[in-house]
């Protein structure tokens, strides 16, 4: 029951009465009311949340980065592991060992703080993705647009850069009337699009699929007798299943935003052929 | 019949992915079964094509729950 009440924090109806239908969970699941207001401004939950998300990632690794030991102590080393996994195996791969490390502050930031926020859906007393709401994602997507747009204008000049990403290679002339569009369409229209729907999407599906079982599994239980005491608990089970699903999905999202930002930097700054 | 037909949409539009999905990681377990030294450097690709691919499903899901 106390799995079920947590996620109560953002179902509706905190408890249901004997009864009544159910309310299956859709996107008014996700509309909290304001905790507070500033102003006329309401201040929501998934707002404070994103303040708390940026906290504590920079507290931690101001904490982790404060004493500079040479024989690094663990709270060290764990800094050192999670800068040098996104430094490494993100950065370093994918923009190559010549200018990654401009970019490097960007995409570690931007990993650490989509991961915290991501794992806020399956923290205890949280239990809300933030970036299931999409206005956040759209943000973060839109500062990732500007960042290769503008970093390949300023190598490239605007007119090359936007040759560069709608012109593709070794296709005779004729075809250009319909690839230029399509590839301009794709590459700079509908990127920022994917990659924040993506994101979004993602942890919107996995919410509603937690909500639903922990709802369904409690309405089941009250209101339909000793079928519903055998499936309400199996739906138990398989939201406790679910959530560790969720967890892997909420990693993998973090980790492929950010890869796809390092392609999108690289792809900008590739050299001519 | 209850329900609404976004569902429908969504089940039909899930096909492909899984398919997709399915695709590349038989690529990945061939190119690793080749030459097993090769799993790191195919292993992000890999990921990364999985996450191409789920996110068509994704969007399904998503907007059959908005729209």
């Amino acid at each position: 029951m106390i799995f079920a009440s947590s996620a109560f924090g953002s179902a509706g109806p905190a408890v249901l009465a004997e009864g009544e239908s159910f309310h299956a969970p859709g996107p008014a699941t996700f509309e909290l009311p304001p905790v507070f207001e500033i102003g006329s401004v309401g201040v929501t939950k998934p707002m404070l949340q994103l303040f708390l998300a940026a906290a504590i990632v920079f507290a931690f690794f101001y904490s982790a980065s404060s004493k500079r030991a040479m024989v690094p102590g663990k709270l060290q080393y764990a800094g050192e592991a999670a800068y040098g996994f996104v430094r490494n195996s993100l950065a370093r791969e994918l923009i190559g060992s010549r200018d990654f490390m401009r970019f490097v502050p960007y995409l570690f930031a931007l990993f650490f703080f989509i991961l915290l926020n991501n794992f806020f859906g399956s923290i205890p007393l949280i239990n809300f993705p933030t970036f299931s709401r999409a206005g956040m994602v759209y943000g973060l997507a839109a500062l990732s647009w500007i960042i290769y747009n503008a970093v390949g204008m300023r190598k490239h000049g605007v007119l090359g850069y936007l040759k560069h990403q709608s012109v593709p290679h070794g296709v005779s002339p004729v075809l250009y009337p319909l690839l230029v569009p399509l590839e301009f369409l794709s590459n700079i229209i509908v990127r920022p699009v994917t990659l924040a729907l993506r994101l979004f999407a993602n942890l919107f599906a996995g919410h509603i699929l937690l909500v639903l079982f922990s709802t369904g599994g409690l309405y089941l239980l009250q209101n339909e007798g000793v079928i519903g005491a055998i499936a309400g608990p199996i739906a138990w089970v398989l939201a406790i299943l679910v959530s560790f699903l969720e967890l892997l999905v909420q990693f993998l999202q973090a980790y492929v935003f950010v890869l796809l930002n390092a392609m999108y930097i690289s792809g900008a700054l590739a050299d001519e052929h | 019949m209850e329900g609404s037909v976004n569902m429908i949409g969504y089940g039909l539009a899930a096909i492909g992915p899984g398919v997709g999905i399915g695709l590349i990681f038989a690529a990945y377990i061939n190119g690793v079964a080749r030459q097993p030294e090769a799993q790191g450097r195919l292993q992000s690709i890999a990921i990364l094509g999985f996450a191409l691919a789920e996110a068509l499903a994704i969007i399904g899901i998503a907007l059959a729950f908005v729209l």
